[in-house]
């Protein structure tokens, strides 16, 4: 594990390992390319604000940094492993769309589903004490505690994204990967929001987050990828907003989603 | 950052009323557990009753039933074949609500009807092949066989089609309810077969041997679910989330599915092929509209699927009726009676 921290990049630029590194990676639904010969290498701290039209390949690279999909060409590597051998799962912390989850018909409470991040821990050992103190921590840091014995399906939008981040936080998680995780939220609590990841981003968590809304993506990632299909953009926000890449990206496909705060 | 939260609900929720309740669901469990050990117990003893050390052990427990019979005016308690459905309807109260409680929020309630539709299959070939090779065991140890196999057929079907769906259950649950059948027909002619029994749900064919088999299989789903607890449950509500923390999803999927179809072969005597499914789901059902947490959901699935064997084997035996079909109308009463219960609370919800 150390030597994997200790690796340096192949270009030689930073001493740190990166906490996602994409090489070459396509990968195709049957014929449709969806993404298409992306490279990007996300930095450890960074916050990076994944970009694209619908249907533009988003969900399915951060799928493919993640593990959850195998490229068809290319290699992913988390932390300096290749995604394949990478088995620190606490490590990463992910917030999937609301759809893909059963919070909404299981009765789990909001405790239960924040503990859930320290079952890579805890393998088939009980959970101690410790445990339970690290839940509490996360539950309070995302300003929850009140709710823990709630049901999850009994939340707000806004206080169920809290319960999803605060699970990440229990896993004590270096990356956080957050697919739309507003949607559904109106505009208070989703500001609130934010400033959480902000202030989680500051303590030096590294934050991947897809998100429609291109106002707060320029206005909270220090760096911003978009795509579709390929990659039209990779760099710090400022460059971003100077640069063509949006209207290239969604030229052909979509529309843009602005929000004026 | 802090969001208005409207705690009024729920303290009013948990306050002394909270603790009551667990206290109640506690000693419920308790209960339960003694009565299994209880049942698994006679198991035990049945089994070894000619073994010298404990034949006095066994004929004292028959003897108990014999006052229990004398007290209670019944006529139950002091015959063995009794205690030997008993002993497997308590298992099955345990074990099928248990695994139901992750099938249900799987959304995979049918898997266990098409599981129980392959052991079907099984429990005609263990027939049939029972009478070939002129072995005389219970067809289950066969039924057991396949409706493993047809847990790892569905498993495997599912990871290729990316999905539970209904379209493959459908195919493989008549699928493998046609093969029985056919088999079946040609049987007859080589054995005696009471395959309404397995149909239906009866309990006089549980045999010595099969309640036997319920408690070995029973011992081990509790265990096992003891044991993977946290990882069942964690690809249960979020099964990508799992996946990204390194969770072998694809293994768990594969143990719940296969402890489903020793679940159901075990229940099948009792139930019966067509409504051992009702088991799996009716309880569980039950609970999640009154339980305010995962655990909370198992333990009340647990306690809901004992009272329903109890008070249908007290209306199978007094009122000489199938034994499947009592225990399952006994459990929508239960699952009825939760509904009027929440729906109190529900209001309250949709107001917010």
């Amino acid at each position: 594990m150390e030597s994997a921290r200790t690796n340096t990049t192949e270009n030689g630029g930073s001493s740190v390992t990166p906490a996602v590194d994409v090489t070459d990676v396509s990968f195709a639904y049957g014929e449709k390319p969806v993404v298409s010969d992306v490279s990007m290498t996300i930095d450890q701290g960074e916050f990076l604000g994944l970009i694209g039209p619908n249907g533009s390949g988003k969900t399915t690279l951060l799928h493919l940094m993640l593990g959850l999909l195998e490229p068809d060409t290319g290699s992913v590597s988390l932390f300096g492993e290749p995604v394949g051998a990478f088995d620190e799962g606490e490590r990463i912390g992910y917030v999937s769309q609301q759809s893909t989850n059963r919070g909404g018909t299981m009765p789990v409470t909001v405790r239960e589903s924040v503990t859930m991040g320290r079952f890579a821990h805890a393998g088939h050992r009980r959970l101690t004490s410790e445990d339970d103190a690290i839940v509490e921590e996360a539950l309070e840091t995302v300003g929850i505690t009140e709710l823990g014995d709630r049901l999850i399906n009994q939340l707000s939008g806004g206080q169920r994204q809290r319960a999803y981040i605060a699970r990440a936080l229990a896993s004590e998680a270096d990356l956080l990967a957050l697919d739309e995780p507003t949607v559904g939220v109106d505009a208070e609590s989703r500001d609130a929001f934010y400033r959480l990841l902000d202030r989680l981003n500051d303590s030096g968590i590294t934050i991947i987050l897809i998100e429609h809304d291109i106002g707060v993506v320029t206005d909270r990632a220090s760096r911003i990828a978009c795509i579709n299909t390929e990659l039209y953009h990779h760099g710090d926000t400022e460059s971003f907003v100077e640069s063509d890449a949006l209207a290239e990206a969604y030229g052909a496909t979509g529309q843009v989603v602005h929000h004026d705060h | 950052m802090p969001e208005p939260i409207d705690s009024t609900n729920r303290e009013h929720e948990h306050g002394t009323g909270g603790d009551r309740r667990r206290l109640l669901e506690h000693c419920g469990l308790a209960l339960t557990a003694v009565i299994a050990l209880v049942m698994l117990s006679f198991v035990l003893l049945y089994w070894l009753r000619d073994n010298p050390a404990l034949a006095n052990a066994y004929s004292q427990f028959m003897i108990a039933g014999q006052w229990f019979d004398y007290y209670l005016g019944t006529n139950v308690f002091q015959w063995a074949f009794m205690w030997q459905s008993m002993a497997t309807g308590v298992l099955i109260g345990i074990v099928a609500p248990l695994i139901g409680t992750f099938l249900v929020h799987r959304e995979m309630a049918l898997i266990g009807e098409t599981l129980a539709h392959t052991a079907f299959a099984g429990v005609a070939i263990g027939f049939a092949g029972g009478a070939v090779i002129g072995w005389s065991g219970s067809p289950l140890y066969a039924a057991l066989l396949v409706g493993v196999l047809g847990a790892l057929g569905v498993q495997w079907l599912a990871e290729r089609t990316n999905t539970y769906g209904d379209v493959p259950i459908a195919i493989m649950l008549t699928g493998s309810f046609a093969v029985g059948t056919l088999i079946i027909s040609w049987g007859r002619g080589q054995r005696g077969i009471d395959i309404e029994g397995f149909l239906f749900g009866d309990l006089a064919i549980v045999t010595a041997g099969s309640a036997r088999m319920m408690a070995v299989l029973s011992v081990v789903v509790v265990a096992v679910v003891i044991y993977t607890y946290k990882q069942l449950l964690f690809i249960t509500f979020d099964e990508q989330a799992a996946r990204v923390a390194q969770l072998n999803v694809d293994a768990y999927n594969t143990l719940l599915i296969v402890m489903t179809a020793v679940v159901v072969v075990g229940s099948m005597q009792v139930l019966g092929v067509i409504l051992v499914a009702g088991m799996l789901v009716i309880p569980v059902a039950a609970a999640s509209q009154v339980a305010r947490g995962f655990r909370e959901t198992m333990y009340l699935s647990i306690l809901f699927g004992q009272l329903s064997i109890a008070g249908g084997f007290a209306l199978a035996i007094s009122q000489g009726l199938p034994s499947g079909g009592s225990i399952i109308v006994v459990a929508i009463a239960i699952y009825l009676l939760s509904i009027l219960l929440s729906s109190g609370r529900v209001t309250a919800m949709s107001m917010h």
